[in-house]
């Protein structure tokens, strides 16, 4: 099994910085755009861009270089779940927004609350043990190095 | 050039192509093997070549065994198998993956995992019964056949019975990937088997 996840690692899966269930993430995600041809001697046209999901983390399912995670946000009223492979390389990119305060490893009571019941609570390090706090600032250098300047907390 | 190897299965993952598509890939282990007999027209009655997998120890092989492996040299092999080849080998010749390349297709042979003793709802995919409302009928196979006419069971009749451990080829598949330093191959799809368990990858043209 040794030889199976050296090669795992080997296939050059894009590394993605570590988010855990609850945080905000921001998932940019490649969608190709196939444009009808109006005219019998056009082509088709393929178009390539970026589109951003963003929404609380609410489960990650999957071993080691197989793994998917699943991101849940509100859109106009309805609640939207999108589950996307991590590995894959239609994932161009996540940005950790929030970290959040959850005591489960799977959040899907979010999808019976509503409104204020349905928010979760911003990790803070701030009152808690001296390495955790050491742990918040190295944190907040990554979210500065990834753009993410508004999750500082 | 020989048209195929054995290899060891070992487990399965995820790969994603060029055009961004995931295909499920078995890694198989294959090679390096060793020429152990050129069999002929001549001397055996039909043309094959016989390879040995896996080195193991003198104290491992019978006598027989060794015998015919000291023939192609002092190398002690746990598998043998046979496979067609086109031009010529000699013993003691050493293959690699190499023989395959990208996209090439081929069939993987081996021997499936063990199910034991079983019914006809896992054996055979039989319905079964209700399991409730008064219904006295379950899981049994049911009726095997008429009564005066004919008077027996027909042959081949679905039955309960040993699943499993037998040899399954499965057809169709493709090589994904080779890595000849590695002596890895990785094949789309499913291979019958335990993770650790012997395959023969046969190419097809």
């Amino acid at each position: 099994m040794n030889q199976l996840q050296r090669l795992e690692l080997s296939l050059g899966q894009v590394s993605h910085p570590d988010f855990e269930i609850g945080d905000t993430v921001r998932v940019r995600v490649r969608v190709v755009e196939t444009k009808a041809a109006t005219k019998k001697k056009d082509k088709e046209e393929e178009k390539e861009r970026i589109q951003v999901f963003e929404g609380v983390v609410i489960a990650r399912r999957g071993r080691k270089g197989a793994e998917n995670f699943t991101v849940r946000k509100i859109s106009f009223g309805v609640g939207v779940e999108r589950i996307y492979p991590l590995h894959s390389p239609n994932v161009a990119g996540i940005e950790v927004m929030k970290k959040g305060k959850v005591r489960r490893a799977k959040l899907y009571y979010l999808r019976d609350k509503k409104g204020k019941a349905a928010k979760i609570a911003e990790r803070d390090f701030s009152r808690t043990s001296k390495a955790a706090a050491a742990v918040t600032t190295k944190d907040e250098a990554a979210f500065e190095e990834t753009g993410a300047s508004e999750a500082s907390e | 050039m020989i048209q195929g190897l054995v290899g060891k299965k070992l487990g399965m993952l995820e790969v994603y192509d060029e055009d961004r598509t995931l295909t499920p890939v078995t890694m198989i282990e294959a090679g390096p093997c060793g020429v152990v007999q050129v069999k002929t027209n001549e001397t055996d009655g039909y043309s094959r070549v016989q390879i040995g997998f896996q080195s193991t120890s003198k104290g491992k092989l019978c006598k027989p065994e060794l015998g015919h492996l000291k023939k192609a040299g002092e190398e002690y092999w746990r598998h043998l198998a046979e496979f067609s080849s086109k031009g010529s080998l000699e013993p003691g010749q050493q293959i690699k993956a190499d023989i395959f390349s990208k996209g090439d297709s081929v069939s993987v042979q081996a021997i499936s995992k063990g199910k034991g003793f079983q019914g006809v709802i896992k054996r055979h995919h039989f319905a079964g019964g209700p399991a409730s409302h008064g219904s006295m009928f379950h899981r049994a196979p049911g009726s095997l056949g008429q009564s005066s006419f004919p008077s027996r069971v027909f042959k081949n009749k679905k039955l309960p019975g040993h699943m499993g451990h037998r040899r399954i080829t499965v057809k169709g598949l493709s090589i994904v990937d080779v890595r000849v330093e590695e002596n890895i191959l990785l094949v789309s799809g499913s291979v019958p088997g335990p993770v650790g368990g012997m395959v023969v990858i046969k190419k097809v043209e």
